[in-house]
């Protein structure tokens, strides 16, 4: 009796340990990032790291400003966002709302198998099917113009297209099960009342699954912003204000590009660049939370 | 007045479904033109000594076994720790947590840790495990990184299969004089392994598609262990798996021919793991 005893108190202890190792996980992450990240943001000086733009890293006089690298970013996760999310929705109410049962799978397995596309053969197909895309747009438009630096078509466009086509899978699968947790009672009360299919789904069914489909934005947004390799492949590799055609780094093709290479404080600098990266999918990751239980609240 | 509204409606109406058929005639092209493109580019390079060779300028051959090797390799050392951890937390939260602090902690960590982009991953395995740990750009680094990785994908998915487990079967088994231990593995494990396996599956195809974690963990080597004796000290020693490869060769090497010969094998690969998926799911259901 007492050797069961034991052993149920071992399982008991090893399931705990085997738990608690997500929250040991997260909190070294955490540590690690911030142990190594605050003190080069103090030896640069963290309003000159975030709020500067020339990064310099290897000059004589070294300089860590990544304010264009933010911003990169922001604006290539936001685009990539607003062409991604229309197009997203869009598709998640065929599959709801309009697809028959054998049209709906189809499109749901093209949907899962986009998902399962390694992102390095996104950045291999976006470098050789849009870069040249790119070039050509990029010669046509910049034609004679002396300030503007030609990038071969590795610029920001490249890689918010790149990006909208990544997150599409993500925001599909989640705004297509929220449309269909949406009570048929509601499209009927609608449907009776006179209103058309179409004014159905968009003035009843969207807008009751409304926190479903915000949940889908934020977990795009979080993909979008913590994406490296493709967009590395597509976006060029100067640091760059966020314009359509030029060659740009976001806060994760700026450690994929240099930390194979960087020793010292250019080192540290990156891990900062980590940290900022990390606050940014913590926000993030707090904003999907609360719309999960918003969600659950509904 | 009622007419004309009723043709404004239409038009709008006519005018959305263009858009939604747009928008989903979209996914099917882009799939079909990706693996269209992939082939058409990739698929005269895969042949059997491109799967089986090793790249050397000397003898002048392309191949990937190494980066075979590696990924199955990563894949092994990953799952061999990951999936008992998984299943072990999940058999915690569903079998043993009441509600409280410590259950709300380890969800919202399990949320953010699948969550967390993979270059941050690859960041931390490379302080933690290659420099604290000193394990430096090896396989194993590389491998013990994708483990906090994964764990959330094995854990939600074996928590599910756990609820999916009717309650009659615990307490007829408790009933019957079991104890808990040998319940939950004589009874709840069996029952749950559909689940299980599932997220195993998962898992695995979440490595063979990773890149960015890999990058600074587990390195870039492409060549073969000399003799099938040294696979074990492989495990030390730096190795890139096949997206790293393709990676490097679109990129630093611009050898274009092996980087779509290998999106070619990993193509099918990542196809194959998704009907696996597809068909334990449905098994389950079933």
């Amino acid at each position: 009796m007492k050797r069961r005893k034991v052993i149920e108190q071992t399982a008991k202890t090893i399931f705990t340990i085997c738990a608690a190792i997500a929250i040991l996980a997260v909190a070294s992450i955490t540590f690690y990032l911030v142990a190594k990240g605050i003190p080069a943001a103090r030896e640069v000086g963290i309003g000159k790291l975030l709020f500067t733009t020339s990064w310099r890293p290897t000059a004589e006089e070294p300089s860590y400003g990544i304010f264009f690298i933010i911003l990169s970013s922001l604006v290539s996760t936001f685009a990539s966002i607003i062409i991604g999310v229309p197009i997203g929705l869009c598709t998640a109410v065929f599959l709801s709302e309009i697809a028959d049962r054998i049209t709906r799978s189809v499109v749901s397995s093209a949907v899962e198998l986009l998902a399962a596309i390694p992102s390095v053969i996104y950045g291999l197909i976006g470098m050789m099917v849009l870069s040249p895309l790119m070039y050509r747009l990029e010669k046509a438009i910049f034609a004679g113009n002396e300030t503007h630096q030609f990038t071969g078509g590795a610029n920001l466009l490249a890689a918010v297209i790149v990006l909208a086509i990544m997150i599409l899978p993500t925001v599909i699968s989640v705004s297509a099960s929220s449309l269909q947790a949406v009570n048929d009672s509601l499209r009927y009360a609608s449907l009776a009342l006179g209103a058309t299919k179409m004014q159905t789904i968009w003035k009843v069914v969207v807008p009751a699954a409304k926190s479903g489909l915000l949940t889908g934005v934020v977990l795009g947004v979080g993909r979008a912003l913590g994406e490296a390799m493709a967009i590395n492949m597509v976006a060029g590799g100067a640091v760059n204000i966020p314009l359509p055609f030029n060659s740009v780094r976001t806060l994760t093709t700026q450690i994929v590009s240099e930390m194979g290479y960087a020793e010292g404080l250019h080192r540290r600098v990156l891990f900062t660049v980590g940290l900022v990266l990390y606050i940014f999918i913590m926000i993030v990751n707090f904003i999907l939370l609360k719309a999960r239980r918003r969600e659950l609240n509904e | 007045m009622s007419s004309t509204v009723k043709t404004k409606g239409r038009i709008a109406d006519k005018l959305l479904m263009g858009l939604v058929l747009l928008s989903t005639s979209l996914s099917i092209i882009l799939l079909l033109g990706i693996i269209l493109f992939v082939f058409i580019k990739g698929a005269s390079t895969v042949s059997l000594s491109f799967l089986t060779g090793v790249t050397s300028v000397l003898k002048g051959t392309v191949g990937i076994a190494g980066n075979i090797l590696n990924t199955v390799l990563i894949i092994v050392i990953t799952m061999i720790i990951a999936t008992p951890i998984g299943i072990g937390s999940a058999i915690f939260l569903n079998e043993y947590a009441k509600k409280g602090v410590f259950v709300t902690v380890i969800e919202y960590a399990t949320e953010t840790l699948s969550g967390i982009p993979s270059i941050i991953f690859g960041l931390f395995g490379m302080m933690f495990f290659g420099n604290t740990l000193g394990l430096g750009y090896s396989l194993l680094t590389g491998g013990l990184t994708l483990i906090l990785m994964v764990l959330p994908l094995i854990t939600r998915n074996t928590q599910e299969a756990l609820k999916s487990v009717p309650d009659s079967y615990r307490n007829g088994a408790v009933g019957l004089g079991s104890g808990k231990w040998h319940m939950i593995r004589t009874i709840l494990i069996p029952s749950a392994m559909p689940g299980i396996i599932t997220g195993v599956i998962l898992a695995i195809g979440r490595i063979v598609g990773e890149s960015a974690a890999l990058l600074f963990t587990a390195g870039s080597a492409k060549g073969l262990p000399k003799a099938f004796s040294k696979i074990f000290e492989k495990i030390f020693q730096s190795g890139g798996t096949m997206t790293i490869q393709l990676y490097l060769s679109a990129t630093s090497e611009g050898d274009f021919d092996t980087a779509f010969g290998i999106a070619v094998v990993l193509l099918v690969l990542v196809f194959v793991i998704n009907f696996v998926t597809k068909w334990a799911l449905r098994r389950r259901i079933n």
